[in-house]
């Protein structure tokens, strides 16, 4: 028979069953059930394993402080491990199953650990385990490592999609009970944009489970009547399945969305979930209570719940844990229990109250003065061991047990930025004492545990905070409603001597404590790390307080002097998928497209990434099978004929205005000032710790206007630096600078046969001829018959070579127009790998050099570093360190034997000498096959390497084992005099 | 007492009376000849080498709340030593050989567990750089490998290598490396050091330095004055603020370095694995617990908790990377001060003030140096001479032109 | 955090860039006798104050203004904003 304990009432929808499979078993429940609520009310209580021991569990509660009843949730790739029952909506074709136990949830072969918890106490392993040394990885850990950790992710890429979000609002409340809809209904009547987010799928908090009354009508309809006035009302937002999870800086918080939690897929084109960032000028925390349990013996027993779940279970879910229930209280709220779920037909055998002072319950046994000392029922609780106030003990039978050790507030996000808590006596409990700027705190969150308190406080908390802002807000006409005191007398634990569980989920007891507390472990953060206390899935929610108290009682200190430990977010866990959201696999980060890319995808270019840019890294042709056949044949093209390679990604900055020329001299360590019009230089930029910071070259297009280039990687860092200098450094210089590297697309035509080209390209009015436009020249030209382009004279190939710009969105048309036109002159397009090893047989320097821990004099260029300007690094480039005289020097490498390579990374050693650090003589930056040269070449640092050209040396490479010569040359392998480029 | 596995049945059979306090809680004496200030990982260590090695002597450790509560006790418990450059390298290597016989030194089980890092590379000029990096450690005497991706994808199948943006080619791995229990580093070492002698008290926060002609003579702390013969500071972030009782001012800032650890997972991922085309790194606690961080906040705090920007940007890496942790649940999050120094190297140093010594400028990257630092922090204090693998470690480089800048960033400390 | 621009009122962190310690605007003069020991206090010596903390921000996906943010680097409280370029020329510094 299915739904055994099923009671009247309560809020699912019997018009509907669902089916879902526990570990393999088919069961029914009701939409609005949780699948906690479903399995109780299939008479199941065994849910979990717990992490140490393997301790049978059933649910602790009815909400997110779950720490016992965690499942895996799902199959496949959707799998979700560590999900809590008690939030878990259950759906048609629910697939759950129990974790942390082998071979079944009922039969636990880890259990054996519970036999052996004697020796396995707190922190027992920071004792053992030491000998012999190598066992730890190979033996102990490996054996640890397989036990511990709780459920089991699928391995699979998560299939469902994420989003974010932005939200904004003049009052964000958080939490939609009493205290909350109070505050929404206050505010949103007031005009004021509210958001108002609740964890739970239905908005009423606590009033969900309780059987009480407002304004003489059940609570329910007042809730109704709220949400559907606040569902009216166009400045609210009610966010339901939404748990504000952190308080930021500045009114900033994190809020994630279940969207389609509760569904067996999430519906086409919506997400998983949905990571919210609201940003709310005054905040209201009304998220309510959390009760806690009482230690005592075997206090863990499926069936063990806090009284209050008890409660909800019947009131909410109307399912019973069990048909014979007692109750164990230390306060008034226990009570209710035990008469709700009499009311709903329960047989509730005992309430036992450790208050002699305890108020009578009318038609219920009481045990005033008693105490809870031991349980039985290995699978699910089967009776409870009572010691009267006389000193007699008595078994009562019951298969579920509601346990009150009072109410811990809600209080996580006010102590967000490190804000500590303040003790109440007459509650027993922390309270807010403090909170992040503008956050407010009303209700139970606040310790004020009526239901009046937590209307009114609600109210008038949503009144305050729109007053910061200026919004007049009237209290509305709340329901009347409980306001009794809440009467408690602490009871933290029934000693004895069996073990009492604490954290129930990490299996930290009593015993565990005390031995922290014998160790000097008194500290709460060290009590916390030694015995693992609080650092479960469930942070601890339900065994923080109590545990304090016990070390509380053991060091003979107030509990405030005790104190917490630090609440951190998340309040409750979030999946690692939400908070990537979309920026995962392929679109991690966006992709910047060259100008050219469309054009060179139809060439079949291989592209690579470089940052966000991709690039064309060569352009194979039918026939080649291997990159290097590519490669080799672009270059040799570009040498002998002509070769474009698209060039936009080079950082571009216009810097205009009378004092342009005098900033750039700052700014670049040689001499920019007298730059003529129409011409360019290399410049080479430091930065202000003397270490070159990029290079390029600086273009004067007219008297006040420059076009400076920068390095790819470093576009952006440039543009900053400059802008930095700029506004903080000279802010009176006459001079604007703007980014204009995606407004440019540019390309390098390179070769012999460039200027031939380019005459087919560029208007007839712009003379180009080597007289009228040599080496280092710029200016403004017309293509293509008046189209507005920029063509500079630059080479980084050692070729007779071009730079040419035209607005973006002609460079495809421009990439095509130069293919067609140079055909016959054999224009081949080349990609970053061609480049890199045109660049490297002239001995530029690029990413590889100037990687940062370079100096000027390292590169070759300390000439270049003005002896008498001020300009950006040049004092510091003059300390000791940075010119000593066996400083590394760029130089040209070539091996001995042509069949040797020479890779990257390698390190120079002079032959003859020990290989080790201590006689490391540098490294190799760049290599390539230089088809130039015919074979394997490459640049490097040297110490004192400008002195030791013709030196024979050994390039090693211990990560692969080789050891080869090669001979220091110049880095310049082509064309040293230059005759190419100026031809 | 002895820790062993033969105690932990005597003692689980006699109902664990036996154990004594891991350390003391002494309170402080009016003088001492070594006053180590700060708690932390690397001040007990420097207790316990000075201690056991260098001098028998009257030895303090000084902590403002309890021991472990700075970045010891809040970091990714990550050990290695795969450093680049001269300056560092050795010292790394020093601390990782300490680290492979902590446990029996100290005896308290740390978990050293050394099952490697795998530094992923996505670009030929990373590797490039990992090949000069991984040879120089080779150079150095230490373990290093550089792998393709097919070796990659052998040793760690479970990284996105179908559909990344940034496809992995390869990596550096050092086998040797891998984690440590970041608290019982420090209790072990409270434990080693209490029991040669060091008094380690706690709740005692320096407020004032006695310095006269030119040479420090003890402290002022909330638990009154501590005559001290010689000070050596190793307070992490709180540096500046410590030696600027001193009057100095340092080649350092504070930031906020946030970390987090998902929910207990049954195992997933062997060793410590770093991603080279975003700011994420992860290793799996022996809990369960994925360990995982990224870049720091980039701007200076004291506030020991970050923001939600860098929170998420860490995820997205790992969602790049490891798109199977979707589902699994961001449990806990937390920040740490880094001393933040101007080449994101440490100093290890005199002061100009007689008796005063300096430890810090640690960056993100102070856990794994916690062995080799108290070692050659107690060896400067006790000889007056730098450890030779900590030499190059000194206030005078930045003057010098003597950076030892892995990164190559230069004086921006949020960059390295 | 959020960042109250001067010009554009509040801005969320993420669209700036930080550099650091807003004494970077005292740039030592270069060519001055003692340069050496002065650029040496510029580039590598910080306060670090466990409180209030002048220090500059770029407004990178924004106008581009480099912005002296006054915050108690303890609590991330901001107290003032300020275009980097105003306080520049406060302090004296020109051409």
């Amino acid at each position: 028979m299915s739904q055994v304990n099923r009671l009247s009432g309560g809020r699912v929808d019997r018009g509907t069953t669902l089916s879902f499979a526990f570990d393999g078993k088919l069961y029914q429940g009701h939409p609005g059930d949780t699948l906690a609520s479903a399995l109780l009310a299939n008479g199941v209580r065994l849910m979990g394993r717990s992490f140490k021991y393997h301790r049978p569990r059933g649910p602790l509660s009815a909400g997110s402080e779950e720490p016992n009843a965690l499942v895996e949730l799902r199959s496949g790739a959707r799998r979700e491990p560590n999900t809590r029952a008690t939030v878990a909506e259950v759906f048609e074709g629910l697939v759950a199953t129990s974790q942390n136990r082998w071979p079944s949830l009922a039969v636990d072969a880890l259990s054996v650990n519970d036999r052996l918890s004697s020796f396995l106490t707190a922190g027992f392993y920071y004792k053992t385990f030491m000998w012999p040394k190598a066992f730890w990885e190979k033996l102990y850990e490996p054996a640890i490592r397989r036990a511990a950790g709780l459920g089991r992710l699928s391995g699979e890429a998560d299939p469902d999609v994420y989003d974010k979000g932005f939200l904004h609002c003049d009052l964000l409340v958080i939490g939609a009970g009493p205290a909350g809809l109070a505050a929404a209904l206050t505010a949103g009547r007031a005009g004021a944009r509210v958001i108002v987010a609740d964890e739970d799928f239905l908005p009423g908090g606590r009033l969900n489970a309780e059987t009480i009354t407002l304004d003489d009508a059940p609570a329910r309809d007042w809730v109704a009547a709220t949400v559907s006035e606040l569902a009216s009302l166009p400045n609210v937002r009610l966010m339901t399945r939404t748990t504000v999870y952190g308080a930021f800086d500045h009114g900033i918080f994190g809020a994630l969305e279940r969207v389609s939690d509760h569904l067996a897929v999430p519906k086409p084109g919506t997400p998983r979930q949905i990571l919210w960032r609201l940003y709310a000028k005054r905040s209201l925390l009304c998220a309510g209570a959390t009760e806690r349990p009482i230690a005592f013996e075997n206090n863990d027993r499926p069936g063990i719940m806090l009284a209050g779940a008890l409660r909800a279970y019947a009131n909410r879910w109307a399912v019973a844990a069990a048909r014979d229930v007692a109750v164990f209280t230390n306060n008034d709220d226990g009570h209710r229990t035990a008469r709700d779920l009499a009311a709903a037909g329960v047989h509730v055998t005992a309430v036992i109250d450790s208050r002699t002072d305890a108020p009578e319950i009318a038609g219920l046994p009481l045990f005033r003065g008693a105490v809870v000392t031991g349980t039985s029922g290995r699978l699910g609780l089967k009776s409870i061991t009572v010691r009267n106030a006389d000193g007699r003990t008595q078994e009562i039978a019951c298969g579920a047990l509601g346990v009150s050790g009072g109410w811990n507030p809600n209080l996580q996000l006010t102590c967000h930025h490190r804000g500590r808590p303040r003790w109440d006596e007459t509650i027993a409990a922390f309270v807010p004492d403090g909170a992040p700027p503008g956050l407010r705190v009303a209700g139970a969150a606040a310790g004020i545990f009526s239901t009046h308190g937590a209307l009114t406080g609600g109210a008038e908390g949503a009144r305050a905070a729109l007053a910061d802002l200026g919004i007049p807000a009237t209290l509305p006409d709340l329901p009347r409603a409980e306001d009794a005191p809440f009467r408690i007398a602490p009871l933290w634990q029934v000693k004895g001597k069996g073990r009492a569980w604490l954290d129930q989920q990490n299996d930290v007891t009593v015993k565990d404590v005390t031995l922290a507390h014998q160790e000097n472990f008194r500290s709460v953060e060290h009590l916390k790390r030694y015995t693992t206390l609080g650092m479960a899935t469930d942070q601890g929610k339900t065994a923080n307080v109590p545990a304090i108290a016990v070390m509380a009682e053991l060091t003979g200190k107030p509990i405030e002097q005790v104190g917490t430990t630090i609440y951190r977010p998340p309040y409750t866990p979030v999946a690692i998928g939400a908070l990537a959201g979309r920026s995962r696999g392929a679109d991690f980060r966006p992709r910047r497209l060259t100008p050219s890319h469309h054009w060179a995808q139809e060439q079949g270019a291989v592209f690579v990434e470089v940052g966000n840019w991709m690039r064309a890294q060569w352009f194979p042709r039918p026939g080649e099978s291997h990159w290097r056949q590519s490669v080799d044949r672009e270059v040799l093209a570009t040498r002998q004929a002509v070769g474009i390679c698209d060039v936009t990604t080079l950082g571009k900055i216009d810097v205009q205005g009378t004092d342009a020329a005098a900033f750039l001299d700052r700014l670049y360590c040689n001499g920019m000032a007298k730059l003529a019009i129409g011409r360019v230089r290399y410049g080479l930029m430091l930065r202000e710790d003397g270490m070159v910071k990029d290079d390029g070259t600086v273009a004067r297009l007219t008297e006040n206007h420059f076009v400076v280039t920068t390095t790819t990687a470093n576009a952006i860092a440039v543009f900053r630096h400059m802008e930095f200098c700029r506004q903080c450094l000279w802010p009176a210089l006459d001079v604007q600078l703007i980014s204009t590297t995606d407004a440019w697309a540019q390309f390098s035509v390179a070769g012999p046969k460039s200027r031939e080209l380019l005459q087919r390209v560029i208007d007839p009015a712009c003379d180009i001829s080597n007289e009228a436009f040599p080496y280092m020249a710029c200016g403004a030209v017309t293509v293509c018959g008046g189209l507005r382009a920029r063509l500079f004279r630059i080479s980084f190939s050692g070729e007779l070579a071009y730079e040419i710009a035209v607005p973006a969105r002609y460079g495809d048309g421009l990439i095509r127009a130069l293919m067609a036109a140079g055909q016959d002159l054999g224009v081949t397009p080349y990609g970053t790998e061609t480049l890199g090893v045109l660049r490297i047989e002239k001995g530029h320097p690029a990413g590889n050099e100037l990687n940062g821990q370079t100096t000027a004099a390292n590169l070759g260029l300390g000439k270049m570093v003005s002896a008498t300007k001020d300009a950006i690094g040049i004092t510091l480039s003059r300390r000791e360190g940075m010119n000593r005289p066996d400083d590394l020097r760029l130089v040209g490498l070539k091996p001995l034997s042509p069949a040797d390579t020479i890779v990257n990374g390698a390190h120079l050693m002079t032959g003859g000498s020990p290989v080790d650090a201590a006689h490391d003589q540098g490294w190799v930056t760049s290599s390539c096959h230089s088809p130039h040269v015919g074979g394997s070449i490459g640049l490097g640092f040297l110490k004192r390497g400008d002195r030791r050209t013709g030196e024979i040396i050994h390039v090693v490479n211990p990560l692969a084992g080789t050891d080869i010569r090669a001979q220091v040359v110049s880095p310049c392998f082509i064309d040293p005099e230059g005759v190419r480029l100026r031809g | 007492m002895r820790y062993s596995g033969f105690r932990i049945i005597r003692e689980a059979l006699t109902g664990h009376k036996g154990w004594g306090p891991a350390w003391r809680d002494p309170a402080p004496r009016p003088a001492y000849d070594y006053v180590i200030v700060g708690g932390g990982g690397h001040g007990l260590a420097t207790a316990y080498y000075l201690a056991k090695t260098y001098a028998k002597a009257r030895i303090a450790v000084l902590e403002k709340g309890w021991i472990g509560s700075g970045n010891a006790g809040r970091n990714t418990t990550i050990i290695r030593s795969n450093y680049l450059l001269d300056g560092n390298e050795p010292f790394y290597e020093l601390s990782m050989q300490l680290w492979e016989g902590l446990e029996q030194e100290v005896n308290y089980n740390a978990m050293v567990s050394q099952r490697g890092i795998l530094n992923l590379c996505h670009s030929d000029g990373q590797r490039d750089a990992y090949r000069r990096r991984g040879n120089a450690m080779r150079l150095n005497g230490v373990d290093a490998e550089l792998l393709d991706r097919d070796q990659v994808r052998a040793m760690a199948p479970f990284l996105n290598f179908d559909d990344a943006r940034f496809p992995i080619k390869g990596g550096l791995l050092q086998r040797r490396a891998g984690t440590a229990r970041h608290d019982a580093v420090v209790w072990g070492y409270a434990r080693g050091a209490d029991r040669l002698g060091v008094d380690i008290i706690q709740n005692c926060e320096v407020t004032g330095m006695r310095i006269e002609g030119g040479r420090i003579h003890g402290l002022d702390t909330t638990r009154g004055f501590i005559g001290a013969g010689k000070v050596g500071v190793a307070v992490a972030g709180n540096s500046s603020r410590v030696m600027a009782l001193a009057g100095m001012r340092l080649p350092i800032e504070s930031h906020v370095l946030q970390a987090f650890v998902s929910e207990g997972l049954k195992p997933l991922i062997p060793g410590v694995i770093t991603f080279g085309a975003g700011h994420f790194y992860v290793s799996q606690s022996d809990k369960g617990g994925l360990v995982f961080g990224g870049d720091i906040d980039g701007y200076n705090s004291y506030a020991q908790r970050g923001n939600l920007p860098v929170v998420e940007d860490v995820c997205e890496g790992g969602m790049a990377l490891m798109p199977m942790i979707g589902r699994a649940r961001l449990l806990r999050m937390w920040g740490g001060i880094m001393d933040m120094s101007m080449d994101g190297s440490p100093i290890i140093d005199r002061t100009d003030i007689d008796g005063l010594y300096f430890n810090g400028g640690w960056c993100y990257g102070g856990f794994k140096a916690t062995t080799g630092s108290g070692l050659c922090f107690a060896h400067l204090l006790a000889t007056d001479s730098p450890h030779p693998t900590a030499a190059a470690m000194r206030f005078d480089r930045f003057q010098k032109g003597l950076m030892i800048d892995e990164k190559g960033v230069g004086n921006q400390p949020n960059l390295h | 955090m959020l960042i109250p621009h001067p010009l554009l009122g509040l801005r969320d962190a993420q669209e700036f860039t930080y550099l650091g310690d807003a004494a970077l605007i005292d740039r030592p003069d270069g060519l001055a006798a003692d340069a050496a020991g002065r650029f040496f206090d510029y580039g590598y010596l910080r306060d670090n104050p466990a409180g209030e903390h002048r220090e500059l921000w770029f407004h990178e996906q924004g106008d581009r203004s480099w912005l002296v943010v006054t915050r108690n680097i303890t609590t991330h409280e901001i107290v003032r904003v300020e275009l980097a370029r105003d306080v520049a020329l406060a302090r004296g510094r020109g051409r």
